[in-house]
């Protein structure tokens, strides 16, 4: 049997041109207790790889630049 | 799968609330002893109270309460099943600990006097002290860490504790959720403090991460706990939560209640007496539900600008802070609405309820070196004060017992099978995915063991967990972080299996929702005034039995016994 991909759309979301983690910055990823976060290693910016979300906000408020806003995921909105 | 071999001679398990205060209170006592803090997620923002907390809810403090008029009140609440050496165990050390977080930073409010503005919430006494900043705890755990010089290994997945020949802990394993890297760690004693088992029901959003506890807290503890052999108690005494439909937050009624916001049915009347949570205050909200005058709401419309203001600041800002952008969306401005609550899926949590893995007054478990503190150990209604105060006793008392241990040789054979069981789902192709495991399991814990309980659906909901333990061998991960998830299902499946049969084995009725058994009604204290514990037996099957009621330390008398039994508002009082 296969694996197929189901898409949702990641309550999480990162400003790119606020997005400091090609100067080193994984704050957001490594303060998620779910550790969902994760930085893209082709275009150097933070994003939310898995959609499990406790919408608890660590990510958004440590970010030293604002870069990430958190949106009740939509299931539950 | 790299092998990592550590040795220290205490592993604290989880860095959330109790776990770093474990740490803590260990060095203090012995600087030399080495210890580990290992937490699956990382310890600066990990836990129930990862974004702070909106106050204590059971604050023994002189002047406003007494330790006695404690035990007392959690007697009384728990419908007299509490080993009351331990409920005092933390009544006694609950305002040391509030003048040591003091110390160290925490800003509890306080009168113009400078005492500590206590506020009555619960049915007797008055224990609940706001924080109106309480958003710095972690920071200030992680300051005492450091000082300290407690070493932590972040993002390592606990899975079992082992012990050796002469039946104590001698090694802690697991692994790293991102590189999947194998953990051996040699110990002489372990802290489990891996909080509830808060992913064992599923939220009726659907949406699996969306539950009240801190989701990293799955039940790995209690299982963990009952691989080792320990017993655990109670689990029939389910937590079962009034929250916020859909956000499945607290709606907190606990911090409105002294401003005067409260409970109420769709007429915007008063239906129960005490906002306080218990089995009993769950089951009228149950009953309201029932019959027709539902939905139930927490009512604050009736507040004045400036309570609203200062309510909205406390619970839009510590906690669960993205509370304010729910009710945003959908436009619900406690100015001129109700909110909208509703019955949480159940789990397992003592920090609100009262089961979990079997600790004295000591933090000991039934198992030789292993202690346990915090949402996931047994001692009833803790919070988060009792997580910083039983912290504080496995720390101090985990040290002294390491005192004079010398590590024994690890069974090389139970590392080995822990590490095949770790890495199968790695190596698999295709298969289930953990997502379906996990999610079947919850939906089936929803449709058979959520109160009130019926033998019939309970025996179906066994068979079914059967079937699921089967085909969670066959699931693949693509990721380490998969195969965190995988190892989480499994967590989920003992702990929905432990529920489901302490619920059958206490054939009565007991704490009002949590264990509301249709097959037996009544509450039946000639033959069930006992604890139930629950462990591993000798064919490796789960066991039950009972355990006498430790003899009182503080006297109930007829009048108080039943106080938590009269919640439900006078008809008359009510039209009032
Ligand atoms: C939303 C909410 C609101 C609350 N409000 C209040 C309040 O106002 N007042 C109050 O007094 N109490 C409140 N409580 C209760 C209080 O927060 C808890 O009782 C307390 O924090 C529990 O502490 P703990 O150490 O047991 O668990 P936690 O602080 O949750 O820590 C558990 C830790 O274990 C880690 N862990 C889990 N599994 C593993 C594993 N397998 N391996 C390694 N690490 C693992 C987790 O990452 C986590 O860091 C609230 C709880 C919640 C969820
Ligand atoms: S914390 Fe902010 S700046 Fe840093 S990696 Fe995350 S999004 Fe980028
Ligand atoms: S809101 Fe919480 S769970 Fe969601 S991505 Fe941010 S830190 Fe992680």
């Amino acid at each position: 049997m296969t694996i197929a991909i189901t898409p949702t759309q990641a309550p999480v979301a990162v400003d790119e041109d606020k997005c400091i983690a090609e100067k080193g910055c994984t704050v957001c990823v490594d303060v998620c207790p779910l550790d969902v976060l994760a930085i893209d290693l082709v275009k150097k910016k933070a994003f939310m790889q898995f959609d499990e979300c406790w919408y608890c906000l660590p990510c958004e408020t440590d970010c030293p630049t604002g870069a990430v806003q958190v949106s009740i995921p939509y299931l539950l909105r | 799968m790299k092998r990592i071999d550590l040795q220290y001679d205490l592993v604290v398990i989880g860095g959330g609330t109790g776990g770093p205060m474990a740490a803590v209170k260990a060095k203090e006592r012995n600087p030399q002893l080495k210890v580990l803090l290992v937490d699956k997620a990382n310890v600066k923002r990990s836990g129930a109270i990862s974004m702070g907390m909106d106050g204590l809810n059971n604050a023994v403090i002189p002047g406003h309460a007494t330790p006695e008029q404690y035990v007392k009140e959690i007697t009384v609440a728990n419908d007299g099943i509490v080993d009351q050496e331990a409920v005092m165990a933390y009544a006694a050390g609950s305002f040391d600990m509030i003048q040591e977080l003091d110390r160290w930073g925490v800003k509890f409010e306080k009168d113009e006097t400078g005492d500590y503005a206590v506020r009555k919430v619960h049915h007797l006494g008055s224990y609940v002290l706001p924080m109106p900043e309480g958003h710095h705890m972690k920071k200030i755990l992680y300051r005492q860490l450091k000082r300290g010089r407690v070493e932590v290994t972040n993002r390592v997945v606990v899975t079992r504790v082992l012990t050796g020949a002469d039946g104590a802990v001698n090694a802690v394993l697991g692994f790293d959720c991102r590189t999947a890297d194998f953990y051996v760690i040699r110990c002489k004693a372990a802290v489990i403090s891996t909080g509830a088992a808060g992913r064992i029901g599923l939220p009726a959003s659907g949406y699996l991460m969306g539950t009240y506890e801190n989701p990293t807290n799955c039940g790995d503890g209690h299982a963990m706990a009952y691989h080792a052999g320990a017993d655990l108690a109670n689990l029939e005494c389910f937590q079962i939560n009034p929250l916020i439909k859909d956000y499945n937050g607290p709606a907190c009624a606990y911090v409105t209640g002294p401003f005067g916001g409260f409970t109420a049915n769709s007429k915007g009347e008063r239906f129960i007496e005490c906002d306080y949570w218990s089995g009993q205050m769950m089951l009228e909200f149950h009953r309201e539900l029932q019959s027709g005058n539902g939905p139930v709401f927490l009512k604050l419309d009736h507040l004045a600008e400036e309570t609203i203001g200062e309510i909205e600041h406390i619970l839009h800002t510590n906690e669960r802070p993205s509370r304010g952008r729910f009710h945003e969306k959908r436009g619900n401005d406690y100015r001129s609405e109700m909110v909208e609550m509703h019955i949480s899926e159940i789990g397992f949590c003592s920090g609100h309820s009262a089961s979990g893995i079997h600790v004295n007054a000591r933090g000991e478990t039934s198992v030789k070196g292993l202690y346990a503190a915090g949402d996931c150990a047994s001692v009833p209604h803790n919070y988060m004060l009792g997580a910083f105060v039983y912290g504080r006793l496995c720390g101090e008392n985990a040290a002294e017992y390491c005192d004079g241990r010398n590590p024994l040789a690890v069974d090389e054979d139970a590392v080995e099978a822990e590490r095949a069981r770790i890495a199968a789902p790695l190596g698999r192709g295709d298969g289930l995915t953990p997502f379906q495991v996990e999610y079947k399991t919850r939906r089936l814990v929803n449709d058979y063991l959520q109160p009130p309980k019926i033998t019939r659906k309970y025996e179906i909901a066994l068979r079914r967990f059967d079937e699921i333990r089967e085909d969670a061998l066959q699931m693949s991960a693509a990721n380490p972080h998969e195969l965190m998830r995988a190892m989480e299902a499994h967590s989920i499946l003992d702990c929905a299996e432990m529920a489901a049969r302490a619920s059958l084995f206490r054939t009565e009725s007991r704490w009002g929702l949590y264990h509301h058994y249709v097959d037996f009604p009544e509450r039946n204290d000639a033959d069930w005034f006992c604890h139930s514990l629950l462990s591993k037996g000798a064919d490796g099957a789960m066991s039950l039995r009972k355990k006498a009621v430790e003899p009182y330390i503080v006297a109930i008398d007829e009048q108080e016994r039943t106080a938590y039994q009269r919640l439900r508002v006078a008809p008359s009082a009510a039209a009032a």
